[in-house]
């Protein structure tokens, strides 16, 4: 092969600027890193951390290392990012819908929505829902039973927690109706393929997926019952709920102001979406018989989905980063209990951020790999 | 290309030994902190996000504060003046990069004294200001009056980065307790949340505590409980590896305590100067050369006293006509029963 220098020369300038800035900046920490008595390394990572923290899907207390606060951490940045994800989708996509209803009341409502939530700063929402709403929050020993068996108190959230007796075989008995689901999903589409005949799938799904794991509970030997969070006093004035599962009004407050603020941009998403299939596919699809349901679910969704998903990722990615304002209200994840706490024990700054930078990237990278996959799944495909 | 390299090599290696060579002897006569001080004109400090009587800005944006009179006292002492500070508020979390970091010299704020963070993570203590341990504060209509009365499933609400988070697990776990830490940023939203009744307890140092109490929206439904739970010994901190800069702190704030043990104070400084006494001559610059070895004139503890006033004068100014800790308990003179000591200037 035969390179000539003014098609590598720019590339090889380019390589040398990048070696040389990293260079220095490395070259700098360490000298000055040396210089201050501060030593670099990542054996921190296994000594004990002698610090608990309040909320854990692990199990974790100060006798566990720096490693498993650091797991710790980001498994709670993971569980607010995803339950935010999932009510901003359902949200988002209902009031996007609901912006381009004909009926004047909803769409209104839709968009003072949209702008209310999108316009005000997400750290502002989070100070409001966490210290506004929290202080209108009874105390424990005054909260009203929700159905007779939650609490919403100023503690948290107490539900009941679920026993199963058995839950394998309620779980296997779910795995097969999926399964089912599937396969008749499948033979319905050929069916409708080859001889043009529908099947009910949707009234069928529903019917298995209720059905199996009731025979589960008939005939299975699955039992489930209930915990109920019962009042225990700790003072004259103190109390709390014991037993049950207590969501921390932390993690509350988290995942609703990130969920209220997100959905209003995946509202403009879906709407843009829907706006950008043109007025003369719905038109056709209308003229061919399908009813507006069809229209909708056949024509203009499959669609409006390839409009739609690309930035719908860019608000996942947004949703998933801002989570690290969570240090505001003491919800532990990532930043608050390493980048916050192991930090300031450990002293070790360069080593702490560029874990946490790059469990960040890592993280973004792997909703964007997924999303890009769905997004080429949907797209039209060239026959 | 490469008969060249072995000349660039040489070059190289020829400018950074000399290099290194006028630094290490400019650093033998002055300070460099000291020296960039000194070009700047002002002190650059670290202080609280706001903790009444230690470091606190009132609404003009003026520092008052034990800890910020440290400062003070080194301003006065290197430039003469001991308004020419610029104060920088650091969360516990930021402080330490921030001084390591060259964004300040002086890091005065409520600091726990540990070997970990003396050894560590480049950073040198020079004495201590103020004697502190953690404790616990309650509401009142809790009835709980010691900390013998907590009970499994407590909430606890504390600020992330101190010496608070850890010493509340050891202090838990050897009670048997199980405990719901419940850890924020800043310390004024720790204060919010216990104040709303998220924690049934809050805890940091007693002073921090009897400080925050001012600023809940009722201060005598609070009561702090009469037990201490660590040693808390607070002071100021310097970057490591300027030992001169280091003295310079270290005896500003020596300075300020054994002008109280000898009775000088703001008012009668100079009259000092004509004292019998060689102790007290030495300490307002009239006896001795006892600035030289900074690289400071011979009043600059004159100035100290004059400007900052003595230890004693700075604590009833700051933490006791505050009411925040009207009763001086450990931080009195050891003459006068406390274990305030600091060793003699001369």
């Amino acid at each position: 092969m035969n390179f000539k220098l003014k098609d590598i020369g720019p590339q090889l300038l380019t390589v040398i600027a990048v070696v040389l800035v990293f260079g220095f900046f490395t070259y700098n920490a360490q000298v000055n890193m040396e210089n201050r008595g501060i030593d670099f390394g990542y054996g921190f990572l296994s000594q004990e951390s002698s610090f608990d923290v309040q909320f854990s899907l692990i199990e974790y207390d100060g006798s566990h290392s720096y490693f498993r606060a650091y797991l710790v951490g980001l498994l709670n940045t993971i569980l607010v990012s995803v339950i935010g994800i999932f009510i901003a989708t359902i949200l988002g996509v209902i009031v996007g819908i609901a912006r381009l209803s004909p009926n004047y009341l909803i769409n209104k409502f839709a968009a003072f929505y949209v702008e209310f939530f999108r316009n005000i700063p997400l750290l502002l929402q989070i100070f409001f829902w966490y210290f506004a709403a929290l202080r209108a929050l009874p105390l424990p020993q005054d909260a009203e039973a929700m159905f007779g068996i939650a609490f919403l108190t100023i503690k948290g959230l107490y539900v009941p927690a679920f026993i199963w007796q058995n839950f394998n075989i309620f779980f296997y008995s779910i795995v097969a109706a999926i399964i089912a689901i599937i396969v008749i999903r499948y033979q319905a589409k050929k069916l409708q393929e080859t001889e043009g005949r529908q099947t009910p799938v949707l009234l069928i799904s529903i019917g298995l997926i209720l059905i199996l794991p009731l025979i589960s509970f008939l005939i299975g030997g699955v039992r489930l019952s209930f915990e109920v969070p019962v009042l225990k006093q700790l003072a004259t004035t103190s109390f709390i709920y014991e037993g049950g599962v207590s969501l921390p009004p932390e993690l509350i407050a988290l995942a609703l102001s990130l969920s209220l603020y997100t959905a209003t941009f995946i509202a403009e998403c879906v709407r843009a979406g829907i706006q950008g299939i043109g007025k003369g596919q719905k038109e056709a699809a209308a003229s061919i018989g399908l009813t507006p349901n069809q229209v909708l679910k056949l024509v203009v969704m499959p669609q409006a989905l390839r409009i739609i998903i690309p930035p719908t990722t860019n608000q996942y990615l947004n949703l998933t980063k801002n989570s690290s304002l969570a240090a505001a209200i003491a919800y532990p994840d990532l930043v608050l209990v390493f980048a916050g706490t192991a930090l300031m024990q450990t002293g070790k700054a360069i080593e702490i951020v560029s874990i946490t930078m790059f469990t960040y990237l890592s993280l973004s990278i792997v909703i964007s790999l997924f999303m890009n996959w769905y997004n080429n799944k949907i797209a039209i495909q060239e026959k | 290309m490469f008969k060249y390299l072995k000349q660039l090599t040489s070059l190289v290696a020829m400018v950074a030994v000399l290099f290194t060579f006028t630094t290490e002897t400019m650093a033998a006569k002055k300070s460099k902190t000291l020296k960039n001080t000194q070009k700047k004109g002002f002190v650059r400090c670290g202080v609280s996000q706001g903790l009444p009587g230690f470091s606190n800005a009132d609404a003009a944006g003026n520092w008052t504060g034990i800890d910020v009179d440290v400062c003070r006292a080194v301003a006065a002492a290197v430039l003469g003046d001991a308004n020419k500070v610029k104060f920088t508020p650091l969360s516990a979390k930021e402080r330490f990069t921030a001084l390591t970091s060259g964004e300040i010299d002086i890091l005065s704020r409520n600091t726990t004294w540990t070997l970990s963070r003396d050894a560590d993570i480049g950073l040198t203590f020079v004495g201590v200001n103020f004697y502190d341990g953690q404790g616990f504060m309650v509401r009142k209509s809790s009835g709980i009056t010691s900390t013998s009365q907590f009970k499994d499933g407590i909430s606890a609400c504390t600020n992330i980065g101190t010496t608070t988070e850890l010493n509340m697990r050891d202090f838990f776990n050897s009670k048997g307790i199980k405990y719901e830490p419940v850890a924020f940023e800043k310390a004024d939203e720790v204060v919010a949340a216990y104040d709303a009744g998220r924690c049934d307890t809050y805890t940091t140092d007693k002073s921090g505590l009897a400080a925050q109490r001012t600023k809940m929206s009722n201060p005598d439904e609070h009561i702090v409980l009469p037990e201490t739970v660590s040693k808390e010994p607070l002071g100021p901190v310097v970057r490591q590896g300027d030992s001169v800069w280091e003295d310079i702190v270290r005896w500003s704030l020596n300075t300020m305590i054994e002008a109280e043990e000898y009775g000088i104070t703001s008012a009668n400084a100079d009259m000092m100067k004509t004292s019998d006494n060689p102790a007290i001559k030495r300490l307002v610059g009239a006896e001795g050369e006892m600035g030289a070895a900074f690289g400071l004139d011979n009043e600059w503890n004159l100035r100290i006293i004059k400007q900052v006033g003595n230890y004693g004068e700075s604590y009833k100014r700051n933490i006791a006509d505050t009411g925040i800790l009207p009763d001086r308990g450990p931080n009195e003179l050891w003459t006068k029963g406390g274990i305030l000591y600091v060793p003699p200037s001369r």
